[in-house]
Order: C-alpha cells, then structure tokens, then sequence
C-alpha cells in the first residue's frame, strides 16, 4: 500500500532516515560484506596476508564431521524447544481462552516470564536441575538414577532445551491467545450445534484455524531456538560436555572469538545468514508483512 | 449455559502458574540461605525472612572475591543500556518511517530494502566484522559501543510504516487544508495517533535491551561496563566456590526490572505486540 506524498522535498526526508541509515550501513551491511568476503580467503596465522581461495572454507565445513553434527544438533534442539514451548503454550492458551472466574490475574501470572532474559532462565534452572544442589537432581541421584549434566551429553541436551523452552512458553502463550480469542465465536457455535465437542471441536475447527498464528510462532521459535539461547547455553553448560550442547552459534563464537578462526567462523557466519534468510522469507512470503519482534 | 466452576481450566492454568513461578520463589527461598545449605542441596521450600539483607550487601559489593563489581553498578548500567536502546530504536525507526511514509525522495525505496535487509542480520551471523568495525571506531568497551549498534531497527520501522499507512487520507488532507508544515504534522497528528505503539514498543525493546547477551559479552570486556545479565553467567563461572546465595539474590534483582515493566505496561504491551498478527 502506498499513500499520496503529502510534503515535497528531499533535503528534509534524507535527514529524517540518515540515521537509520547509517547504523544499518556500518553495523550491518559493512560487517555482513565483510563475512562474505572473508568466507572466501585464507589469513596465514599472523593474520598478515590473505588469499583467496574461493569456497574452499565452505567445502572444508562441511567436509568437518564436527560441523555437521552440530548443525544436526541444532536442528534437533531447536524442533524440540519448538515443539515443547509451543504444545505447552497451546494447551495454556485454550483454558485461559475459556470465560473463567480470574482469568486476567491467570493472564497475567503467565506472561511475564516473556521479561526474564534467556541467561537468567538459565540460573533459575540450576537449583531444580543440578545433580547436587538441584532439587530434582539430587532427588533422582538419590533413587539411584544418575543425573549430572555436566558429564552425560543426553542429559545437558535435555537440561538446555528445558530451560530454553521454558522462557519461550509466554510468548508463544500471548499470540495462541490473541489467535483463539480472534476466531469468530459464531464458527464455534456453529460447530458445538453439529455436535463437534472437545477434542474433535479444536482438531477439526479451532487448530485448523489457528494455522497462521501456529506457522507464524513456528518461524519465531526456531530462530530464537537458533540464536537467543547462547546465553542459556554458556550458563548452563558452555556447550559442554565435550560438544553435547555446541549449537552453530556457540560453535561460530567459539571459532571466531575463542579460538580466532577468521576463515572458518565467516563461512560459518554466512552459512547462518542463509538459514535466517531462509526462514523470514518463509515467514514474510506465507504470512504477509506482518510484525515479528 | 450453566456457570459450574471449570475445575479442569483451573487446574490446568493453575499448573502452568506453578510452573513458571515455582522456580523463581526456589531462587527467591536460597537467597536467604547460607551458601552451605544450598551446597549440601537443602534449601528450604521457606525463606527465612531475617536473611533478606543479603540482598543490600549484594548491591553493595556484588558477589565472589573483593574486588568483585557491586550489583547496583551492573543494574545501573543494564537500565541504561535498555533505556539506551528502547528509546533511541523508538526514535530513530519513527523518523525514517516518517520520511519513508510521507515524503517522496531519491532511493527512498532503496532506503526501505537497505533497512528492511537488517532482519536477516542478527549479530549472531556477523559477530567478528561487526567487532572489527567497533574496533575500527574506538567504540571498545565504551558505552556507546554496547549500545549504538543495537538501535537500528528493521521491525520497529516497518511496524510505524504500517501505523501511518492507516491514518486516514482526510486526516492528512485536512492539515494540509490547515497549511501545518512536516514538524507540526509529525507533532500534532501522527505522535498523538501512535502513542499505544510508542508504549508497546518500549516495554518490547526494553526487554530485549536489559536481556542482551552476547553483545556486552564481545564489546563490553570491561568489568566496568558488565550488565547484570553477564555478570551473573560470571559469577557460576567457578563453581566450586560459588556463592549461591548470592548469586540468587543477584538473580532475583536481575528479573525483577523487566518483569515489572511488562506487568505494569501488560496492556499495551500485549495488544502491541499481537497487532500485526491479526
């Protein structure tokens, strides 16, 4: 949609959207460029010269055993983090949907953990979830099942998505609300005169329905999974043990920054450029111009 | 329709409830525990209230060996840095959508795609360019630096495009009729029409300012100039020696901000946040 200029002309205009413009160039597009190009060079370890050396930095990436397993690894967290905050926040959603006695105070009590920063979830986690000083840890440690995610890879896994998840239920809670409470109440009547109940009625009208919101909070989970639990991550178990909970993201800070891996961390960078390309693509193709945050 | 009581909903909602604050009030209960209850893992479902000046002396001097950052300092500076970055995204994505929206002018769509392009950069995808050019500016552990970078804003624009899309066209003509120039259009019509976004916003960005990570974590080595989200992740860094109830003390002060804002701005804060979805 366009609308009519109303004032005319541009010494005024370019002023008002320099600034933007600035940042985005020299915080953005500079230092994205400055990725690609390198993803194409070698640097000799004194970081003095560079040769190009086309995509040899891609082919030697994948080529790493250590790299695919970690973008699989990714994948899997980030469809289970996905899955589990949605299912959960879905499921809250529908009963606070209902007309119940409280249920603003309800509301309330279950959104605000969309303000608690992914670092600190990870703090919150520890004293239920550490094999000594964690209250379900020591309890199964104490019944003779072994817990301790700082040795068993599985069990960080598990330790890093629920923490993960656990942040993420607020959000996804807030958009399936608005989704519900956005359905027509005239469809669902429809629907209970037909004789459609509970279960049979959400699976066959209220999900179905749903169908953006869902799409569109699945887009947003997966790109939070991807890239806002780092500091879940480093709190709870710096990608440990071994390389259990490497994510890319922890794996591209650890190349770059740690172990200074120009080549490498921006093919690794520009690898990750095309995955969120991908998916707000996806997400602005299938849903129109809408407003992620 | 019958109004028996939905136990189901309420036991439902009620477990999700518990869920979410139940690990908060453990955090909050160690926090008034010594370091060696919590290290033998018996921390008492109660807090013994006459402990809760642990919580001054963590915001006096912070937690681990002597010389560690005192917990107001890592406050102080995660409340600017959010009020830094609301603010300045607020103002800065407002003016271009303005110009973008009202104005016609040489590349002003070139300017749309160029700012559009910044969804699909998060700092993740260019952490060591985006280094490299702070340090090409000087802007290493300066405040400016933890901050600048992070007030371009693709979403927000986008957002305030699609607000002054829908003023209406007799509106805009009629002060024109009126001889209102571009300030006093901008200050009389189009601030007034977005006041609710201008709200929701900030509660948004806010959030996303305080809740920040990885960036202090490259640009701001500096203990100067930790926020309190790096700074605790530091303080379980060692952890045979870690001060539990400390660091739960300095975790329950580190929610509590971003909490309130979003409880107390729940309104606007949920409907702005939804409005695009609908």
């Amino acid at each position: 949609m366009e609308r009519r200029t109303i004032f005319g002309g541009w010494l005024l205009p370019a002023m008002l959207v320099l600034p933007q413009l600035l940042l985005t160039i020299f915080f953005f597009l500079w230092p994205a460029a400055q990725a690609i190009y390198f993803s194409t060079q070698r640097q000799d370890p004194f970081g003095l010269r560079t040769v190009f050396i086309g995509a040899e930095n891609f082919s030697a990436l994948f080529d790493d055993a250590l790299y695919r397993q970690s973008a699989f690894r990714t994948i899997v967290f980030c469809a289970t983090v996905a899955a589990l905050s949605m299912g959960t926040a879905l499921l809250l959603a529908v009963f606070a949907d209902r007309d119940l006695r409280g249920r603003g105070v309800y509301r309330t009590l279950l959104i605000w953990p969309y303000a608690v920063a992914p670092a600190i979830a990870a703090v919150l986690w520890i004293l239920i979830l550490h094999p000594s000083i964690g209250l379900l840890g020591r309890w199964l440690n104490r019944h003779g099942i072994p817990w301790d995610y700082k040795l068993n890879g599985g069990q960080a896994m598990t330790v890093v998505i629920l923490a993960s998840a656990w942040k993420q239920v607020s959000y996804n809670f807030i958009f399936f609300l608005a989704g519900l409470q956005s359905i027509p109440k005239a469809v669902i009547e429809a629907a209970r005169m037909d004789g459609a109940r509970g279960w049979r009625r959400f699976r066959t009208i209220t999900f179905p329905l749903l169908a953006p919101t869902t799409f569109f909070l699945l887009i947003v989970n997966l790109v939070y999974a991807a890239f806002d639990t780092f500091g879940t991550i480093e709190a709870l178990t710096h990608g440990g043990p071994g390389k259990d909970t490497e994510t890319l993201v922890v794996k591209v800070y650890r190349d770059g920054i740690v172990n200074l891996d120009l080549g490498s961390s921006a093919a690794q960078s520009v690898v990750l450029m095309l995955g969120v390309i991908v998916l707000t693509s996806l997400q602005f193709r299938f849903l129109g111009r809408r407003n992620p945050t | 329709m019958n109004k028996q009581t939905d136990w189901t909903a309420h036991i439902i909602l009620g477990l999700g409830v518990l869920l979410f604050a139940f690990p908060v009030w453990l955090v909050f209960a160690a926090s008034t525990q010594t370091t060696e209850a919590i290290s033998r893992g018996e921390v008492s479902l109660l807090p013994d209230l006459s402990q809760l000046g642990i919580y001054a002396e963590v915001l006096e001097r912070g937690a681990g060996h002597q010389s560690a950052t005192p917990v107001w300092r890592m406050l102080g500076i995660s409340f600017a840095m959010a009020l830094c970055i609301a603010i300045g995204k607020i103002i800065i994505s407002f003016l271009s959508a303005y110009a973008i929206a009202f104005f016609r002018f040489p590349f002003r769509m070139v300017a749309f795609w160029t700012i559009f392009l910044t969804l699909m950069l998060p700092v993740e995808v260019r952490i060591i360019p985006t280094y490299a050019v702070m340090a090409g500016f000087g802007l290493i552990n300066t405040f400016t630096g933890l901050t600048m970078p992070l007030i371009a804003s693709a979403t927000a624009t986008l957002l305030f495009r699609q607000v002054f899309l829908t003023v209406p066209d007799e509106l805009v003509e009629a002060a024109r009729m009126d001889g209102a120039g571009p300030w006093r259009f901008l200050k009389d019509i189009l601030i007034p029409v977005s006041t609710t976004n201008i709200a929701a916003l900030f509660v948004i960005l806010f959030v996303y300012g305080w809740n920040q990570y990885l960036w202090p974590l490259l640009v701001a080595a500096d203990p100067k100039l930790e926020p309190i989200v790096i700074g605790i992740v530091k303080m379980i860094g060692s952890e045979s020696q870690t001060e539990w109830n400390r660091v739960m003390a300095t975790a329950v002060l580190a929610l509590l901000p971003p909490v309130a804002v979003v409880v107390l701005m729940q309104r606007w804060f949920v409907s702005g946040l939804t409005e695009g979805e609908k």
